[in-house]
Formats: C-alpha cells, structure tokens, sequence
C-alpha cells in the first residue's frame, strides 16, 4: 500500500533496494520480476479499480457521449529538470490533448520501455511524479506495460501513455471551426519548458530560478467550456512553441493569423536567456500553455474566465484571424512592420553569430 | 561576428588573470563569464559578454548620448521629447 | 489592430517595467522611427550600403528595418557570417575528426547545419558520433580536464570576436597542461574581407555599417586607411533597432555630405583602440594566414591560424585532416550574395530547390544567413 507522504524526498522505494539496485532485462520479462515491479510499484503508485483486477485490459464505464482518444510518447532529457520530469511531462502531455478537444480527461495507459541498468530508484521517482500529476489531473492510470530493452539500447526511460476523455464541448473544437474575425488567446507567458530544460543540459548551464511550466489543462478548459463561451478551436503549445501552433492552425484552417509581438507575454528571465542564446522566444517548448480561438464577441468573457483560473493568470490577446492571406502567419513589431512567421526545421540551436 | 549580451558584474573570483572570472546577470539569468579582457571592470559594472567572455565594458555615459541626440532632434522636429520609457 | 493595448498589458509579466537593461532602450519602437523619419529627410540621392556582420542581417530582417528606410537606400548583406564563409573543405575535416570515436566534437550551435559536400554535423551526430553543442570553449576545455581519456576538439569559427575567448582557452589549456584538447581553426578577419569587396570589379557598395562586435574587440583604427583608399565612409553599428539605425543614418549623412570617414555609432560598446587584453591574448596564440573564404576565393591575410609555439593545439595536425580538399555545390551562388552581387530571393534555387531544409549552401543554414533571414521573415509563395 503506498504512503500518503506526497513529499518524495522521504518515500522509501518499494523494491528492496540492496537486492535490484538497477532495473534488469528480467523486469520486462513476464515473469517474477515482472511481477514484482507490478505488485510493489505500479499499482500501489497508480492504485485503482481497473488496475487491481490484474486482467490483460481495463474494463470502464463511460457516458454514451463523443469520447476524445489521443497518444503520445515521451523521450525527454534530462529526464528530471526544475519543474517537472519525463513522468509528469508524459500524464499531462496526455491530458492536455485531450483537453484540446474539448474533453474531460477519464483514464490514461502508461507504456515503460526501460534501458537495462536504469537506477530503480530512479524509475521510482518516475512513477511518484506520474502518481501526483494523475491525482492532480484527475485521471486514472488503468493500463500499463513494461519492456526492458539491453543496455545501451535506450536512453533510461521512454514512456508512452495514451488517453480516452469525454468531451464536453457542445460543438466539435477544430481548427475547421477557427473563422475570420476570430481573436486569439493566449493563458499565459511562453518559453518557460524550452529554458528550463536548457538550463539544466551540460554545456549551456546557467543559474535561474525558473521552472518549467509543466501543467494540466483540463481544469482551465472546462472552466471555458462550462461558461458556455463557444470555443472555436485549442492548441495546447508543446515542442515549435507558440510559432508552430499558429502555423500549423492557420495552414490547417486556411486562415490568416496576424499577431503582435508586444502582446506575446515573455518573462524577464525567459528573454534574457534567449538573448545569451540566440533564440526567437516564440518557437521555444512550452508543456503547460494552449492559445483559444473564439468569436470576437466572445473574447473578453474568455479572457476573464481564463485570468480566474490559477494557470491563466496572465491569459491574454495576442491577435486576429483574418482572410486576408490564408495559411500565413505575420507578427508585427513593437515598431509597426510585420515579418512572416514560419516553422523552422528542427530545433533551435545555441548560436553565436 | 556577434552575439554579445550586456549584463551586470555581480562578484568578482580569483586572482589569476587568465581565470578571473565573475557572476554577471543578465536580466535574471545569471552566468558565470570570464573577466580576463576587462580588468578595470568592477561589481556593479556592465560587460558585453560573448561566448562567456567579457570583451568590452559598456560605458554608461556614451550610452546615455543617443538619447540627447534624439531629444535634440526632438527639439527640432518641435514635438514632446521621448526616449526610454 | 485594438489589440493588447486595451488590456494595458505589456509582454513584461513581472508585473514591473524591467527590462533587460541595454538591449530593450535600443528597441525602443519610437526612437527607431524617428531616426528612420530623419534618413528620411537626408537622404537625397540613391546609396548603397552594406552591412558586414550576420548578427546585424538578422536584425534588420526581424525587425523589418529596411522597410522603415527611403527607397532610395539599398541594403546590401555582406560575408558577415563566420558560419557562412567557412569553407566547404573545412566542413569535411569537421566530420573527418568528429567520426573518430575517441573524439568529443564541440562546436556553436550554428555550425551543426552547415552542409559539407553531402552531410552535415548534425547528420554525423546522428550517425552516433560524439557532437556537443556549447556556449563557450572554455566549456569544451572543461569537457577535455572531465575526459582524459577522451580527445576533445572545439571547432574555432568566429571573426575577431571570438578569436580572444579561443586564445584564451588554448593559453588555459596550455597552463594546465592539457594534452588533450585541440581546435580546428577557421577564423576570418573582416578588413581584408572590406578590402576584398572594395577592390572588386562589380563592386557596388558605397558605405559600411561595420561589425559593432568585432570592433568592441579590435577596434576600429584598421578601417581608417581602407575609408580613405577607396572613399567610403565606415560607421560602427551595433545590433538593436536603433543602433542599426543610428549606423544608417552616419552613412547616409556622410554620403550626401561627401565624407568618408570612420566613425563611431557604438560608442557604449566601442572604442577606437578596441580591448586591448584581448587583443593581446589574440596576438600571443594566433597569426595572419590566408583563408579560403566559401562562395568568395581565397583572400590573402584575412585569418588566423595558430602560432608554431601552440601548434600542439591545432586539431587539423593532430588528425591529419589537412589535405582533406573539397568542391562547393555549383548550384549555390552564395559567394554572390556574401559580396552584395544578389539578394537572396535572386537567386533561381531560392524557397525551391534551397530552403532551410535542403540547403545548398551555409547562407541558407545559418539563421544569421543572409538568405535563411529572407526565408524566415519575408519569403513571400
């Protein structure tokens, strides 16, 4: 039975330490071993009903409404970095897709593919961290594997989980709904991940206290949703940032997206790193961020619904869709000229020119 | 060649000159840069740091003359006078 | 557009006005316009001018600075970017020492897309070689005291910027008797580089906005007979908006006066004898060598190389990479836009058959590339 002690520092790792301090290829195999990570780690960890019925899938209850269905796999590293891990990056990277689509988040599956030699207490602190985002969430994990692959095969963890989620939204949210006139929401300030993460990788060490903004956007939506504020369309902002989800709405919609760069919130701290570095705030990760778009009419009940939430406190509008030049994005300058914003190839790399 | 970013010297390590070095921050990320091409920099000074070396220490008062010069074009433009907000 | 400025919000979030302090001045949107309003005013004739340094293309394609400018001011990119003149052949004796399993690559970020005859860092990283990114080489030396075992190489690119923090770490390296660290030197000098435009029968350019960087390290005194020689006035210029527009507004004032003087729109960052620590720590590990410069030819004296006295640092004779030689994609005509001869949306394989993806040349590669810039801001299908 797992402790209530959420704190993690004082957890004591339930495999016995002195007999595995490593995981071994046995622990993927089926059997004993196997065993004995299911018993002893994940389902005290993951602890439900669904679970502890030990069958080869889950059995679930759902309301007979449109179900949300997304996947994802998570290869992050470093695996642990200020304000978050691979574990909780991979429950809510989940949630947040489904909450994209308008969707309540229900149950979540969680697939380990664990190098040969990772420290099981490693993998400990993993499974903690995924424990608290899904109490957080309110999600369950109901299904899950483990495969060990040799030594030198992996990178420590992958992970992948899948999730299924109720929508809620009375029409379907897409950017096949996003229109002109639409304006466009932005929760919060970006680039807060892309940083982090950098921060903490061998070769650009740097002091700060930021952290990542690793979160769960299901609250934040649904607070939206339940408003009745017709929402167009959502994209929560991940790897290509801010840039990227735009691009890839505006060519998908057929749409003209035209934003300021002066209403794009950057931290202080997020915009000196980029200038040490080399980088367009704009294309940075972000894990924890989701532009809306909504009817003009609409946007000053989202934008108050949106700051009343702790997560979209400095939710803000960033810009307009227009029709005037479909699939392009152009964001104009504090000093009034425009500059075409595309995807770029690949991710940003610290420069020095 | 160019990425340089001006940041403030917040302490001062080592006597070594080829070593010197200090935490200079830069808006709230703070970095630590090698201070061998500016000796005559001090705590509180401003560095243009590149590739982790300070190559040049930003002189306040020059940097201050932009400003001068635009409210003197200001003056003769006959309008309000700007400048940094 | 009624946009954010009805929330009386700013992109500032922390909740005061503070800024990163030297930088955000100098983006100031109303001063930058009203210095474009006074070019404006002087301006009388056509000019064309050049920038020298990539750090400054990218700003004024950001920042769409040239939109701001009266027709009649023409702003040519120049071989500005250390990344984009690095030649092909050294490109290829990168991917020679970086194979070597023994060997930690280190390099600028930019570096790692620069395509050789058929790959690239990246694609040889991919391939399971060691290839790291870093800030600074003072953390490749560091990299180097952490691996005994291993050989580190950092690849030296930059113009004179960089070249003192490269000496810097082969003097460390050589105090702490550091057997294995070595660089694979591809520094380039950008006098010569001037000279070299000037002097070239195509030549269009009548006024510099020289590289504020470089000459916060070297100064400024070298381009005082090069101005007087061919009667061109020379302004160093920083980075921001305003700077750029600052150095501009020098030219085109000099111009329209008749003057072709050096002078100083830097002046925070930059003084005429430059730093002279630095300077000195430049002339104690490197010499004057000639370099082939990509898309240009090679151009006499306009490099550096490491002295004899430090040859035990030199990665190329470490290696034996030396004789690697190679050709440049026939197609890529970067060397003509590196000298100001064409735009880059001139060129017919532009956004085509050359785009970030697929580049045919380091002009495409490095966002500080004249023709990535274009790409980026204002590729227009």
């Amino acid at each position: 039975m797992a402790p209530e002690n959420e704190s993690g520092a004082g957890f004591a790792c339930p495999i016995p330490i002195q007999q595995y301090p490593h995981v071994l290829l046995a622990h993927g195999g089926g059997g004993k071993l196997s065993q004995q990570l299911l018993e002893r780690m994940f389902l005290p960890a993951f602890s439900n009903a669904a679970l502890e019925a030990r069958h080869d899938g889950a059995l679930l209850e759902l309301p007979s409404r449109s179900l949300a269905m997304t996947t994802d796999s998570y290869v992050v590293r470093p695996l642990f970095f200020p304000g978050g891990d691979i574990g909780s990056l991979a429950v809510n990277g989940t949630v947040n897709d489904l909450a994209m689509c308008g969707a309540r988040p229900l149950y979540l599956t969680a697939g380990f593919i664990l190098e040969e030699g990772l420290p099981m207490e490693t993998l400990w602190r993993v499974v903690q961290s995924m424990r608290r985002s899904s109490l957080d969430a309110g999600v369950q994990i109901v299904a899950g594997d483990t495969k060990v692959v040799e030594r030198g095969k992996g990178d420590g963890i992958y992970i992948n989980t899948s999730g299924i989620g109720v929508v809620e939204s009375a029409r379907p949210i897409s950017p096949a709904r996003v229109a002109a006139g639409d304006a466009i929401l932005l929760s919060g300030d970006i680039g807060r991940h892309g940083i982090a993460v950098m921060a903490s990788r061998e070769g650009l060490e740097f002091e700060t206290a930021l952290e990542s903004d690793c979160a769960a956007l299901s609250g934040i939506v649904l607070d939206l949703l339940s408003d009745g504020i017709r929402v167009h369309c959502l994209r929560d902002l991940t790897r290509g940032g801010l840039a990227s989800a735009l691009v890839e709405i505006a060519g998908a919609a057929r749409v003209h997206i035209e934003i300021e760069e002066s209403a794009v919130p950057v931290l202080d701290q997020v915009r000196a790193a980029c200038e040490i570095l080399g980088f367009d705030p704009i294309y940075l990760a972000n894990e924890g961020r989701f532009v809306a778009f909504v009817p003009e009419r609409e946007a000053r009940g989202a934008l108050e619904r949106m700051r009343a939430h702790p997560l979209g406190a400095s939710a803000c509008i960033i810009g307009r869709v227009t029709d005037r030049d479909p699939g392009r994005v152009t964001m104009r300058s504090p000093i009034g000229t425009s500059r075409i914003v595309e995807m770029i190839s690949g991710e940003q790399l610290p420069r020095i020119c | 060649m160019c990425l340089a970013v001006p940041g403030k010297i917040l302490n001062l390590e080592g006597d070594d000159p080829l070593l010197v070095s200090g935490k200079v921050d830069f808006g709230g990320i703070v970095k630590q840069v090698n201070l061998a091409f500016v000796p005559e920099a001090g705590i509180g000074d401003y560095v243009l740091v590149h590739a982790g070396f300070a190559i040049s220490v930003i002189d306040q008062e020059q940097a201050s003359e932009v400003w001068d010069f635009l409210e003197k074009m200001d003056g003769m433009d006959a309008s309000r006078a700007g400048g940094p907000k | 557009m009624g946009l954010p400025g009805e929330d009386g919000r700013d992109g500032r979030v922390s909740g005061g006005r503070s800024q990163v302090k030297y930088i955000d001045e100098y983006r100031d949107a109303r001063a930058a316009r009203r210095i474009a309003r006074d070019i404006g005013r002087i301006t009388k004739h056509p000019w064309t001018l050049m920038e020298v340094c990539g750090g400054q293309t990218h700003s004024i394609v950001r920042h769409g600075l040239d939109t701001l400018l009266p027709p009649e001011i023409t702003l040519v990119h120049g071989p500005g970017c250390p990344v984009c003149v690095t030649p092909v052949e050294l490109v290829e004796k990168a991917i020679e020492i970086a194979s070597n399993p023994k060997v930690i690559f280190c390099s600028f970020g930019d570096m790692l897309r620069v395509p050789g005859v058929s790959r690239d860092l990246l694609s040889v990283k991919a391939a399971g070689a060691d290839v790291r990114v870093v800030y600074s080489p003072l953390d490749a030396l560091r990299l180097a005291m952490d691996n005994p075992g291993r050989e580190v190489v950092f690849f030296a690119v930059g113009f004179e910027t960089t070249a003192p923090a490269n000496a810097m770490a082969v003097l460390q390296a050589h105090r702490a008797h550091t057997g294995n660290f070595t660089l694979l030197v591809s520094h380039v000098l950008v006098p010569p580089a001037m000279e070299a435009i000037l002097s070239s029968r195509d030549n269009r350019v009548q006024g510099f906005l020289a590289a504020g960087h470089v000459c916060a390290v070297a100064g400024y005194e070298e381009y005082e007979p090069i101005a007087r020689r061919y009667r061109v006035p020379i302004v160093v210029t920083g980075f921001e908006p305003v700077d750029i527009l600052e150095g501009v507004h020098g030219c085109i004032r000099q111009l329209e006066e008749g003057r072709s003087e050096v002078e100083n729109r830097y002046r925070r960052s930059v003084r005429r004898e430059g730093n002279p620590a630095a300077r000195k720590a430049m002339a104690e590990v490197f010499r004057l060598v000639d370099r082939k410069w990509r898309g240009v030819g090679e151009i006499p004296q306009s490099g550096l190389g490491l002295r004899a006295v430090y040859a035990d640092y030199d990665a190329e004779t470490r290696f034996g990479v030396a004789g690697i030689t190679a050709e440049e994609d026939p197609e890529c005509i970067s060397g003509l836009i590196l000298q100001g001869i064409h735009k880059p949306d001139e060129c017919p394989a532009f956004g085509t058959r050359c785009t970030p993806e697929h580049p045919l040349g380091a002009t495409m590669v490095s966002s500080e590339g004249a023709c990535a810039a274009y790409f980026q801001y204002r590729r227009r299908t």
